[in-house]
């Protein structure tokens, strides 16, 4: 079963003003484990692609979008899982991507 | 040009690692990419520091060209196979610069470095080195590329092809949403271009779509196969990825990439910029 939680688990925010973006950021894990081999993607509200990034070696990720909803949908090998939020500027949102192994 | 002298894929290059006259080259938006793991054999060229003239706002020139691929080991008469991350956005630039100054026989790895993650195919930390080679360039191929001047004559009368997001060409965003939102230019584009982004010529796994639904995203978008062609961007990548498929895929004549793009156009005095879908 894929399932995608919604829990903190992003990079740092130090050093980035937040009170000026609207950011979703998080972390992909799969069996538990950061997934350091993956892509999440961040799709607009019809569902259509905008930008895409590498997860880290520690399975973290980061955009900096605009207000409004969005979702992020995470792939790698064999396995993919989505999540749907809604952005306001200064108050990020933090996600735990989780496939079950 | 076609799928089949611009193209290979996975299994292709899987059973030519060894290959001798066929160089793989990463090319990556994250620098980093390289050392975390790389096809067997690949060298790396780093976008910024190989690729970027180091005093002026320019590709590197034809002199400096010739001495980079002469140290990466890579020959003119080699089948050279481009490939990275980001759906080969600094791939495609590549590919559009090898082509600019006069490359032979280049490709890309269709769906770059994330379709052979992808597939769980093996990746290495071994950093490739080649003997050198005595690289040998032509001058740059001024039907590749436009440059400003061109493309504010282009406005309301050839293709202007902006394949940023849509948040970017309305004026929301700066940059792409994956990096931070500090760009000094103003926000929007240039009037009469089309927002046909990039990411809709490509398959979720970064393999480009069929030639059909190409041709049928650009003609339901508005460009006249006939009418000569202008793709920008922000920095000029992410059109290479569109000039590769306009000109190299689909064969359309006159497409050239705005590699000045929004970074330059969004910060000349005195020129129309639209906002808005």
């Amino acid at each position: 079963m894929i399932t995608c939680g919604a829990k903190a688990g992003g990079p740092s925010l130090d050093g980035i003003d937040v009170s000026k973006s609207a950011i979703v950021q998080g972390i992909a894990l799969i069996g538990g484990e950061p997934v350091g081999r993956g892509y999440v993607r961040l799709l607009d509200a019809q569902g259509d692609f905008t930008a895409e990034v590498p997860t880290s070696s520690e399975g973290q990720f980061r955009f900096f979008a605009s207000p409004g909803q969005w979702s992020v949908r995470l792939l790698t090998a064999g396995a993919t899982c989505e999540a749907k939020f809604s952005l306001r500027i200064g108050e990020p949102v933090d996600l735990v991507l989780e496939i079950a192994s | 040009m076609s799928r089949e002298t611009s193209l290979v894929n996975s299994d292709w290059v899987s059973l030519n690692l060894s290959t001798s006259g066929v160089v793989l080259v990463e090319v990556d938006e994250d620098t980093d990419a390289y050392e975390k793991g790389h096809i067997a054999g690949a060298v790396k060229l780093h976008w910024r520091d190989d690729l970027q003239d180091k005093v002026r706002r320019d590709i590197v020139s034809k002199s400096d060209f010739e001495k980079l691929l002469s140290d990466r080991g890579i020959a003119n008469d080699d089948t050279v196979i481009l490939y990275g991350g980001n759906n080969n956005w600094f791939a495609a630039y590549a590919y559009w610069y090898f082509k600019l100054y006069g490359h032979k026989d280049v490709r890309l790895l269709d769906g770059g470095r994330k379709i052979w993650e992808l597939e769980s195919r093996e990746l290495t930390t071994n950093v490739s080195t080649r003997p050198a080679s005595k690289y040998v360039a032509t001058e740059q191929d001024h039907s590749l590329r436009a440059f400003r001047d061109e493309v504010l004559a282009a406005i309301g009368k050839l293709n202007l092809v902006d394949v940023r997001s849509p948040q970017e060409f309305s004026g929301e965003l700066a940059a792409p949403a994956h990096l931070p939102q500090e760009q000094g230019q103003v926000r929007g584009h240039i009037p009469s271009a089309k927002n046909i982004p990039w990411a809709k010529s490509a398959n979720e796994d970064g393999t480009f779509k069929s030639d059909a639904d190409l041709a049928e995203l650009y003609k339901g978008a508005g460009v006249n196969v006939a009418t000569d062609t202008i793709a920008y961007c922000r920095i000029g990548e992410r059109s290479s990825h569109t000039w590769f498929v306009l000109h190299e895929l689909l064969g359309m004549k006159n497409v050239k990439n705005y590699d000045g793009s929004w970074t330059e156009y969004g910060s000349l005095v005195g020129v129309p910029v639209e906002l808005g879908a």
